[in-house]
């Protein structure tokens, strides 16, 4: 019980962080809901693939919320935190390391799923996208996305060196996974060599699958083979974090 | 003696420097201990091993009886740390970070006694990134003692500190082992270890090279007479009348004498008779910061 209410305490001071430092409640929280805005303007009109754009990139809008709170969002937190010795004076008191980083990704889960909520909405509610039959797919699809980029946030933490240099570091890192994954447009006449390293990516995967729900109706066979693909990522980044995860300064 | 910290024969490498050559040592429970040496020395490799950051290499070390790097939760119920930079969430208040860093003990001191005895009260509701270096440096401290710990560690506490922002923060450490709290504490200050220290460990390059009181390390030294080198006068024939061993000559001699009152009186009379004067006349006890320097000087 103690520990439960550890947890929650742990969580709401990880909301209170998060909702204060108005810089990085911006990047990850309203420039996903910015984007929305600013494509569902700029798509009113067009077409992909015979389905109107807004069924194409509310979709889209859902990885890249996923990949900019999880990924993004842990990957920038925790390598300041651990550059500026705050996840080091964490270590030296009896808080267990699980509980703090649990309560981080539990808090982060929050967000997302805020951004989840105000996304279907303004789909829904200003550009026409109703929320799908199978919207517990959709809540599922968010569900595994971000325990897999959480894990890769997690992992990469290790090869960001410096806090200054951390958002380009990581920016650098999931803006062109974006693109050639298709988050904003089609990516069909892609170079070859792209669309095999897209394929081979998670959030090809992952969008492919969202956009079936959005679609199709549902998830068919094709994208849930996909999402092992999404799984060997998710496993992979897990697998490195907790092998790899430091706590103290690299001092970069 | 009750011991709360027991080190021996400690050693521990990175890649080829040894940083730790086979540390011995020991502190009593409610002592104020301080480790001594210049950067380099090994301070913070050894204070990171009884925190439980890094493990030895080889020896033995028990804090409170247990062994810091197996001692998990249990053990940092028991210390508390303030490390040379430990970063604090930017954007909360001192007061709500040393309550939520109290939820983490399971007997923590009371939020506002803490803020009271490092004195940040007044600061309770400033976030913590508006606070001065000075306060910043008190909630690391706050930080620290709010699981009420039997052992602290100060990993260089008053580096950077301005002379009154220092002898601040030397009140607030003597009044906690005042407490009862057995205080470990790293520094390159020779007048830190002096203000607060019962006992002293100097090192240098990983080993112990001096331990004892303060005031007590190593031979004291001799005390010097220095003067002008007066013109046309044999130095020799001075170090003669000053009973003394000439340790410097040309345009300024010095002396190392055994009985300064005896050879001042026979230097003086000696001046007096041959109406010349002694310019520049000093007498000299090396102070405690030229053994410390002589002390952790490298080896020629």
């Amino acid at each position: 019980m103690t520990g439960v209410r550890r947890f929650v305490r742990q969580v709401r001071a990880e909301q209170r962080v998060y909702w204060r430092n108005g810089a990085s409640a911006i990047f990850t929280f309203f420039l996903p809901i910015f984007f929305v805005v600013v494509l569902g303007l700029f798509g009113r009109n067009r077409k992909v693939d015979g389905e109107p754009y807004s069924s194409f990139f509310i979709p889209g809008m859902l990885g890249m919320a996923i990949v900019m709170t999880t990924f993004a969002g842990l990957a920038i937190t925790l390598v300041i935190r651990r550059e500026r010795g705050m996840l080091k004076r964490v270590r030296g008191t009896p808080l267990p390391p699980a509980v703090y980083l649990g309560a981080l990704v539990a808090s982060t889960a929050i967000v997302l799923a805020l951004e989840t909520i105000v996304v279907l909405a303004l789909g829904d509610l200003a550009f026409d996208v109703p929320l799908p039959d199978h919207w517990y797919e959709v809540i599922a699809l968010v569900v595994a996305g971000a325990a897999s980029f959480a894990g890769l946030g997690i992992a990469v933490t290790r090869y960001v060196p410096s806090a200054e240099g951390s958002s380009a570091v990581v920016n650098a890192i999931y803006l062109p996974i974006l693109f050639a994954s298709g988050a904003f447009f089609p990516v069909d006449d892609l170079p070859a060599v792209v669309s095999v390293l897209a394929d081979a990516l998670p959030l090809t995967h992952l969008l492919d699958a969202l956009r079936a729900v959005f679609i199709d109706g549902g998830v068919g066979r094709d994208e849930l083979l996909g999402l092992i693909v999404v799984a060997l990522w998710g496993c992979g980044g897990a697998v490195l974090a907790l092998r790899t995860f430091r706590w103290e300064p690299r001092g970069g | 003696m009750d011991i709360a910290i027991q080190i021996r024969d400690l050693r521990k490498s990175y890649g080829p420097l040894e940083a730790v050559r086979g540390v011995t040592l020991e502190v009593a429970r409610g002592e104020i201990f301080a480790l001594l040496g210049p950067n380099g020395a090994g301070k913070t490799s050894i204070v990171e091993i009884l925190e439980g950051y890094r493990g030895a290499d080889a020896g033995e070390v028990r804090v409170l009886g247990m062994d810091p790097a197996t001692g998990g939760t249990a053990y940092r119920e028991r210390i508390g740390i303030v490390l040379q930079a430990g970063g604090v969430y930017p954007y909360m208040s001192v007061r709500e970070v040393v309550a939520l860093f109290a939820g983490w003990y399971a007997k923590p001191r009371p939020v506002d006694e803490v803020l009271a005895k490092v004195d940040l009260g007044d600061a309770a509701d400033r976030r913590v990134r508006l606070l001065s270096g000075g306060q910043r440096r008190r909630l690391d401290v706050a930080l620290a003692l709010v699981g009420d710990p039997e052992v602290l560690f100060l990993d260089e506490p008053t580096t950077g500190f301005d002379p009154g922002a220092r002898r601040a923060a030397w009140e607030t450490i003597a009044g906690l082992a005042a407490g009862g709290t057995t205080i470990f504490l790293t520094t390159h200050y020779m007048e830190e270890a002096q203000a607060l220290a019962q006992r002293v460990a100097v090192l240098r390059q990983g080993e112990i090279v001096a331990t004892g009181h303060p005031s007590a390390l190593g031979e004291p030294g001799r005390t010097q007479i220095r003067f002008a080198s007066p013109t046309g006068v044999d130095a020799a024939a001075l170090a003669v009348i000053a009973e003394g061993t000439l340790l410097a000559s040309g345009d300024r001699l010095v002396f190392e004498v055994d009985d300064p009152t005896r050879s001042l009186h026979r230097l003086t009379g000696w001046a007096v008779e041959q109406q010349t004067t002694l310019e520049h006349l000093e007498v000299v006890r090396p102070s405690l910061e030229d053994v410390y320097l002589a002390l952790t000087a490298e080896e020629a």
